[in-house]
């Protein structure tokens, strides 16, 4: 087993074993986005119309609660030294954390977006087009919240911060995630938002690694 | 006189303004072992991440073989089996798959068939299946030590080998540490108390003024 697909079991494992982390998340998505119907009634048409910015900001704000523990527990426990003496790139163990997050983050967002999107009035097509959208966004939500994760490694009121770094990169996401959403519904260019999307998160994937590891770097010393 | 296959030149490091300590050079050979000692703040950790090249030293070489070990990092951690002050564990995690897993992150393949022999040393068998939050202090102490056997690696960094270690794990760990100098093995320790082999060398750090 290559030290990439070690650590990713390894964080898989920890999940399973602490199965209320991820339920935390995935709880404060169903409730913040239960809340919307609640609060602004039962309007159909207003529901549907922002449906899809709801849940979008809503898997952003759920995906972001979870990351400030990404780097965290491996800097308290010791094992982050571990992974900084590992004899292969520490870009790639990056990658594997923020994939290890996506699997037990990302990949349960996308598969409940389409249930609650029901509480919105959304037809099945839109449905299915919300849950392919934050398949294809959530990785970049998980990159960058781990380069805010490693930054903020050992601050204070690191949440916080993180929060407030990651938030305005993970702006243009939120837009075109939404936005794919939203121009399935209303006859748009669907397929367009989506590559940008998909061009997001490669741009990501390309970049993020590499400054996660200096931020680690820089936190082991 | 033992050829040295590590050398330490000059080495220089700084931390948060102060200097740690400077002009510092070593040699240490195959059996050799280095037992790091001083006052709290002298330096001892400091040089052992900065050998491991987790801290990056202000003026000074590293070298094993007479090849800087930063022209091939991945490969110099490699060859590093680390301990530091915190034990490396994840609490969730039992104590076989903590080994397990440290091994699998350094790329080794077949740890599972050295595991019972790592796990017997530090008389761990009976804990293999326990989860580590459920150990004392001294048990994670022996579970990390165990991990340090099991990585077969040829120069060991061990910062407080005996923290809360009890006397018959004081005793395993002298005699795990005497079999690895024995198979030509390298070892560094930063120490407060007797490592207890004969033949060790000494390397006093001072506090600078």
């Amino acid at each position: 087993m290559s030290g990439f697909a070690a650590l990713v079991a390894r964080d898989l494992r920890l999940v399973w074993r602490r199965p209320g982390d991820v339920a935390v998340v995935l709880a404060f998505f169903v409730v913040a986005t239960t809340l919307f119907p609640l609060g602004i009634g039962p309007e159909a048409n207003v529901l549907a119309r922002i449906a899809a910015g709801v849940l979008w900001c809503a898997a952003l704000f759920a995906a972001l609660l979870s990351l400030d523990r990404l780097f965290a527990a491996d800097f308290e426990d010791g094992t982050l030294d571990l992974l900084l003496l590992a004899p292969w790139p520490l870009e790639l163990a990056a990658l594997a954390k923020c994939c290890a997050h996506w699997i037990v983050t990302g990949m349960p967002l996308a598969a409940l977006a389409p249930i609650l999107g029901v509480a919105f009035g959304l037809d099945p097509s839109v449905l299915l087009a919300l849950s392919v959208t934050l398949l294809v966004g959530t990785p970049t939500l998980s990159l960058i919240g781990g380069l805010a994760a490693a930054l903020t490694l050992g601050a204070r009121k690191s949440g916080a911060l993180l929060a407030l770094l990651a938030l305005p990169l993970c702006v243009p996401t939120l837009i075109f995630g939404a936005g794919a959403v939203e121009a399935l519904a209303t006859g748009g260019d669907f397929g367009a938002h989506l590559a940008v999307l998909a061009a997001l998160a490669l741009v990501a994937l390309a970049t993020m690694p590499w400054a996660i590891a200096a931020a680690l770097r820089q936190a082991g010393e | 006189m033992v050829t040295p296959l590590l050398e330490v030149a000059d080495l220089a490091c700084r931390r948060g303004g102060r200097r740690v300590f400077e002009r510092l050079s070593f040699a240490l050979g195959r059996g050799e072992l280095l037992a790091l000692v001083g006052r709290n703040g002298s330096g001892k950790t400091t040089l052992l991440r900065a050998l491991a090249l987790l801290v990056h030293p202000e003026a000074g070489t590293i070298g094993w073989q007479g090849v800087d070990v930063r022209a091939e990092p991945d490969a110099w951690r490699g060859r590093l089996a680390w301990l530091g002050h915190l034990e490396g564990l994840k609490a969730d995690l039992t104590v076989a798959e903590n080994l397990l897993a440290a091994e699998r992150l350094r790329g080794a393949p077949q740890a599972e068939d050295r595991l019972d022999s790592a796990l017997v040393a530090f008389d761990l068998s009976s804990l293999a299946a326990r989860a580590v939050r459920t150990l004392s202090a001294g048990q994670r102490r022996r579970t990390a030590l165990a991990r340090v056997i099991l990585a077969q690696a040829p120069l060991w960094l061990l910062d407080e080998p005996l923290n809360a270690l009890d006397a018959p794990a004081q005793a395993a760990f002298r005699r795990a540490l005497a079999t690895h100098l024995a198979s030509g093995g390298l070892a560094i320790a930063a120490t407060h108390a007797d490592l207890g082999l004969a033949g060790g060398r000494t390397l006093e750090l001072g506090i600078p003024t």
